[in-house]
């Protein structure tokens, strides 16, 4: 079998997986009779014992609403998660902790800028720039925002090789252009944009920013301030933290005059039958109860990474792709869907003659869980012609040994349908 | 293979799977219907020749796993030259059959998909076709969708 090279060869002594693996109580488990091969890490990553112990700590001693008790509870409550708030600043090297947004997710945060510009900074004859390989959440609000406010939606190319065309791109940013929206990463290309110089080029028009860090935002250090962007935002259950948390940060003069989002308790100033007035920054765009213990674990997902030796990781997922690509590559009939110079950990593929959902459920039965469909990036799809690929996706706490089952999982697959 | 997973993908499946009957467009149809499964992105458009309440001629083309070209390839097949109301019964009863609520009686070879029960991710994919179906007899012309 095509697998057969050895992955000693190619270990990285550095860092000791298994240790890490030990951290992650999801990893050790059977499915179907193997060992769990969990390679559907751009869907959602499991989560270490430091997480599901953070939120549990935070339900059986500290359980309170935030930012209204004067008693014990409450302000330990509060402080615990008003602590987040400054450990993502520091993160992701924000300026001040009251430009970190807490919301349910990616598209949580991208629908309230959507509706911020809609509402405000949107009208006919302007324009909004995004790319093709969006995931819907960076597509949909879009479309209902200049749809709301009369603006054009633009998208900018991608080429064979999944890369976005650059050209395009620049062509299609003009004076007209009030915000360009673009991911970081492609959830399903694996693409990582060169957004230094996309955030410059839409900068130099005079255009907002927003980086959708979704993929990008567990896979290498992200300085918000150097990048120059006006808002980044990412979701907590993709850096190894809960789901249902996410952030938005923004720079300082557009959260100030971006309008309000979800109204309600906890947002406001005073509010009186005749009219209300809004609490500033960050508070204005967290009505209602927070998710509290999804935060309390997002701030112990982002300690729990500062504590691994996080550079020599990322190293090790790129191993790992370059090792599933290098002999996915010899599988007769695979086609790899995204094979841009400077990818992410993610190998997205279909296999001639075999359907994804067929892969999924056949590699299901080995114990390796890959996600099948469209992803959430049908334009992705229908631009290359598919009507959805296979794709694994890896994490720091993968293994060779994992990607090598999963490739003779796949070739079994292939030899079942041929 | 796995015992559970050679329960879905039986070898008849396969079969269909790969060399789907009843395959491409006819030249002459009455009824056309597109369907769509937001799911996973697969579409199949049925052509169906419908006369005097008789199914004449069924074909489907499209793109799918193994499960939903192999549902549409036996559908095809057993409901042609069938009476609609022939259909129509058919319908119900694989919809049982496939969703596991009740027992579908016997179904011929149909029994064959009786694996998908165990699937739940799956059921659509062998009902895409046969929803798409009922709609066309029910005179339905918007498109088929499994949301």
């Amino acid at each position: 079998m095509t697998a057969s090279v050895s992955a000693q060869t190619i270990s990285t002594p550095t860092v000791d997986i298994d240790a890490l693996r030990a951290q992650f109580p999801t990893l050790h488990q059977e499915v179907h009779g193997h060992p769990l091969v969990y390679l559907d890490n751009a869907a959602t990553t499991q989560k270490p014992r430091a997480v599901i112990d953070a939120i549990s700590h935070y339900y059986e001693h500290d359980n309170a609403n935030v930012h209204r008790g004067v008693h014990s509870l409450s302000e330990r409550a509060t402080q615990r998660m008003e602590n987040v708030r400054n450990t993502v600043q520091r993160f992701i090297n924000a300026p001040a902790p009251e430009q970190i947004i807490f919301t349910r997710g990616t598209t949580d945060s991208i629908n309230l800028i959507a509706h911020g510009f809609a509402r405000a900074f949107l009208k006919p004859g302007d324009e909004v720039l995004i790319t093709g390989m969006e995931h819907h959440a960076n597509i949909v609000p879009w479309q209902q925002a200049c749809e709301l406010s009369g603006a054009t939606l633009l998208h900018a190319a991608i080429l064979d090789n999944g890369e976005l065309d650059l050209d395009d791109f620049q062509r299609k940013l003009s004076s007209r252009t009030r915000i360009a929206a673009f991911t970081h990463v492609s959830n399903a290309l694996g693409t990582i944009n060169p957004i230094e110089k996309l955030i410059g080029w839409a900068r130099a028009v005079g255009a907002a920013v927003l980086i959708d860090g979704a993929q990008a935002i567990a896979h290498a250090p992200v300085d918000v301030q150097k990048l120059d962007c006006d808002f980044y935002v990412f979701s907590g259950h993709k850096l190894y933290g809960p789901t249902g948390t996410g952030v938005l940060y923004g720079k300082r003069e557009w959260l100030d005059k971006l309008p309000v989002y979800q109204t309600g308790g906890d947002m406001i100033r005073e509010v009186r039958l005749e009219g209300s007035t809004f609490a500033g920054i960050p508070h204005k765009f967290e009505a209602g109860t927070p998710h509290i213990a999804g935060i309390i674990g997002l701030g112990a997902a982002i300690d729990f990474l500062h504590a691994q030796p996080w550079a020599a990781l990322i190293e090790h997922e790129q191993q790992l792709l370059a090792h599933a690509t290098k002999l996915a590559r010899n599988i007769p009939g695979l086609q790899i869907i995204g094979e841009a110079a400077h990818k992410a950990c993610v190998l997205s593929f279909t296999l001639e003659n075999v359907h994804p959902h067929d892969i999924g459920t056949f590699l299901d039965f080995e114990g390796v869980a890959v996600r099948a469909g469209h992803h959430c990036a049908m334009p992705v799809m229908h631009r290359f012609d598919v009507p959805a690929t296979a794709r694994a996706s890896f994490a720091i706490y993968n293994t060779f040994d994992e990607v090598e089952k999963f490739i003779n999982a796949v070739e079994s697959v292939r030899k079942t349908f041929a | 293979m796995n015992p559970d997973l050679r329960g879905l993908y039986q070898e008849m499946i396969l079969d269909h799977g790969r060399r789907p009957r009843h395959f491409g467009a006819p030249a002459q149809f009455t009824h056309k219907l597109d369907a769509f499964n937001p799911l996973c992105g697969d579409r199949l458009t049925l052509y169906a020749t419908i006369e005097n309440g008789e199914v004449k001629n069924a074909q489907f083309d499209g793109k799918g796993c193994a499960i939903s070209v192999a549902s549409a390839s036996m559908m095809c097949e057993e409901v042609e030259g069938k009476s609609c109301d022939h259909a129509e019964q058919l319908f119900h009863r694989f919809h049982q059959l496939v969703t596991g609520k009740q027992e579908a009686g016997d179904i011929g070879r149909l029994e064959v998909l009786a694996g998908v029960k165990d699937f739940p991710a799956r059921v659509k994919c062998a009902t895409l076709a046969w929803h798409t179906l009922e709609h066309m007899l029910k005179g339905d012309r918007e498109a088929v969708s499994t949301e």
